[in-house]
């Protein structure tokens, strides 16, 4: 099944070489694409693929990988794992059908939820591109995707956060600040996350000991992680640390996914290793995953595909391993990937769908650099969005300013502004315990407190000394 | 007399915690304060670096400008590749030497950090270098660090600076890099240079950056080699290599590679 795509507008024929192409030539204009020298030439062209792309049977994708069988073990894990049976409802819908069949209002959570195993990412990136900024929310609000380990995260109506306290030099005292500055605006209920500034596995048990202490002296019913790589993490449990999930960056294809130095059986190790400290009180999701955009082509392995088509990829890496969390780290790659507000906002939109169609529990790093075009106000927009889209979680540091990594993401306030603005709750062991601790009013809402609240002095008091 | 607790926060860390509320909001000192630190990150990413201060301050040097293949800030940022090299009929410019050392400074992704520190690193770093044949000075528009393989090795330098604006943070807009590499040549690795970075005000100071330059040229020309193996060799730890030993990358990296 090959053959070149065409479709033909007023006399003129545009005429699309293969499925990468087409794929390609249909995505929103993007500057990594451009970097790679596959994003259509004129805006023209660019609609063109998508017409053509309309009129393309989802079994195609199936018949025909667009990076082969025999060289990359991320297209074998899609095609064999691939749901015969859950796929059939869609079966003999083309892309452009598909769209409406997801739009319609009787494709409800439980309908999109036993459509998943049936959906490829490419499926779900090709309809993508036939979508709105509106469709992309409309259509990824109604999925629902439940993950638990102490906390429950993803049900109706919640908005979950990881808090990230970073320090340059992950000084315990500089995190303990940050952390109980976020547990003080009901953050952290997703996971208390660290990207360690030294990965190395002292330092990784260090610092997952320090936070277990932590939740342990307030009980807070969340999970900690140290974002080290996977190798250290296995060697973190082997040392017997206090180690609740394991965090590893993947990409979509072998290539990519051996930059990051990682393999599908290298997680699968790392996924019974944590299983094996049944260390979750309510469930066993146990791994945590960032993507983004971008991150293939810059290790050169994209294979020339688009590199919106190409994270959807790793989303079917993710949901081998049953995961907690992923988010995508939308704005963090810089310019040349995502090169403005506009941009990121339609990346992490884009993101968010993929994930949730194929019912992988998505979240969002909402966020930017200073060589990227966009402010403070534009994560302020693509937070709200969403939110609207019912996103799983989002990340939140202190005054949105990460000073380890030098980039910006969500504040405190923005998280919890979020959640009073839309009525969205935190997981509700994480919000029993806010209760307990003082942290919420009548409605349910995070009251700003005096320095003289019995709320601030026992946190902070206790959690500074600890 | 009892302690405010959010003072203490505040003094346990550098991050922007207990910042108080309006409402769900920033207190709006605190709001302007975040929006001048990312303007001033803005207008270091996006300034054009006054080369004709920094000839002037590295008089009477030998100085010669240059340009990358991108023409422009928009592209630069666009287009990381161009910045890699140097527009066609640049490389006529330049003598083809040979020199031990050629010092590139190149814009980077801040003028500030250029305008500030740059031309005095450059001048104690040599005086740090008596009897060592130095290049003139290269001043780079539109420049990644890869820049300065091209430049060396048309200079035919043994050892290539590029002293360069980094990506600026929130913290400091201002901060500039250097990286080191033995026998320039186009296509070279990260993990054949070594990188000191954090140069600014409130971060290495330039005469001691200027020690560790002036260490690590001696001591790549004496062993022959930079990178992972000059670090091994390094009496002190915080000397860096632009690449780690082992071959992970995080997804979330520190931002200081932004402009290679």
């Amino acid at each position: 099944m090959t053959g070149a795509f065409r479709a033909r507008h007023r006399g003129e024929t545009h005429v699309f070489e293969d499925l990468r192409t087409l794929l390609a030539c249909a995505s929103p204009r993007r500057s990594g694409d451009e970097l790679a020298g596959i994003a259509a030439d004129s805006a023209a062209r660019r609609v063109a693929a998508r017409m053509a792309l309309a009129d393309v049977p989802l079994r195609r994708f199936l018949d025909e990988p667009l990076i082969p069988y025999e060289t990359d073990e991320v297209t074998r894990l899609i095609i064999d794992s691939h749901d015969a049976a859950a796929f059939a409802p869609v079966a003999s819908l083309t892309v452009g059908e598909l769209r409406e069949w997801l739009m319609a209002w009787d494709a409800d959570a439980e309908r999109l939820a036993a459509l998943a195993p049936g959906l490829t990412p490419e499926m779900v990136a090709a309809v993508s591109k036939l979508c709105g900024n509106g469709d992309l929310i409309t259509i990824a609000a109604k999925c629902r995707v439940v993950t638990r380990f102490r906390s429950t995260i993803g049900l109706h109506g919640r908005l979950s956060s990881r808090l990230q306290p970073n320090d340059p030099t992950d000084d315990p005292q500089a995190i303990a600040a940050g952390t109980l500055d976020g547990l003080l605006f009901g953050m952290g209920d997703a996971v208390i996350g660290i990207n360690p500034a030294t990965d190395n596995v002292e330092a990784c048990i260090h610092l997952l000991t320090m936070l277990d202490e932590l939740r342990l002296t307030f009980e807070v019913p969340t999970q900690s992680c140290v974002l080290s790589h996977v190798t250290t993490s296995i060697q973190a449990i082997e040392r017997g640390a206090p180690l609740d999930l394991v965090f590893q960056s993947i990409a979509g294809t072998e290539a990519a996914n051996a930059g990051f130095g990682v393999t599908l059986a290298l997680l699968a190790e790392a996924q019974e290793a944590a299983l094996s400290l049944k260390r979750g009180t309510i469930g066993s999701n146990v791994m945590y995953f960032e993507t983004g955009q971008g991150a293939a082509l810059s290790a050169d392995a994209h294979h020339g595909l688009d590199q919106q088509t190409v994270e959807a990829r790793a989303y079917a890496v993710a949901r081998a391993f049953s995961p907690l969390l992923v988010n995508t780290v939308v704005g963090f790659i810089g310019p040349e990937y995502l090169y403005d507000a506009k941009e990121i906002i339609r990346a992490g939109l884009e993101d968010h769908f993929c994930a949730k169609l194929l019912g992988v529990p998505m979240g969002c790093d909402v966020c930017y650099t200073n060589h990227a075009e966009a402010d403070q106000d534009d994560m302020d927009d693509l937070a709200l969005l969403l939110a609207a889209a019912n996103v799983n979680f989002l990340i939140a540091v202190p005054g949105a300013d990460d000073i380890m990594l030098n980039y910006q993401s969500l504040s405190h306030h923005d998280v919890m502004r979020l959640r009073h603005l839309l009525g969205r709750r935190p997981a509700p062991e994480f919000e029993a315990w806010l209760a307990r601790m003082g942290l919420l009013d009548d409605s349910g809402r995070v009251p700003p407190l005096p320095d003289s609240a019995p709320a601030v002095a026992r946190l902070i008091g206790q959690g500074a000394r600890a | 007399m009892r302690e405010d607790p959010f003072e203490l926060l505040r003094r346990m860390t550098r991050a922007r915690v207990a910042l108080g509320r309006a409402g769900d909001g920033l207190p709006t000192a605190a709001k302007l304060e975040f929006q001048m630190a990312h303007a001033l990150a803005r207008d270091a990413v996006w300034g054009k670096v006054n080369f004709d201060g920094i000839a002037e301050a590295l008089a009477p040097r030998d100085v010669i400008e240059v340009t990358s293949a991108a023409p422009d800030r928009a592209s630069y940022l666009r287009r990381p590749d161009l910045g890699r090299r140097l527009a066609a009929g640049e490389a006529s410019k330049l003598p083809s030497g040979p020199f031990d050392v050629v010092f590139v400074i190149a814009d980077g992704l801040s003028a500030d950090a250029v305008e500030s520190h740059a031309a005095g690193l450059v001048i104690a770093t040599v005086a740090r270098l008596a009897g060592l044949s130095i290049g003139p000075i290269v001043l780079a528009s539109q420049a990644r660090v890869a820049l300065g393989d091209d430049v060396g090795a048309t200079m035919r330098a043994r050892l290539v600076a590029v002293l360069i604006g980094e990506r600026p943070g929130l913290s400091a807009a201002d901060s500039l890099g250097v990286y080191l590499t033995l026998h320039p040549a186009p296509g070279l690795r990260d993990s054949a240079r070594n990188c000191i970075s954090n140069i600014h005000g409130h971060g290495l100071s330039a005469d001691r950056a200027a020690d560790k330059l002036a260490w690590l040229v001696r001591e790549a020309l004496r062993l022959g080699v930079t990178g992972i193996g000059l670090k091994e060799a390094a009496p002190d730890a915080a000397l860096e290599t632009t690449a780690s030993p082992t071959p992970i990358i995080h997804h979330k990296p520190t931002g200081a590679r932004d402009h290679e």
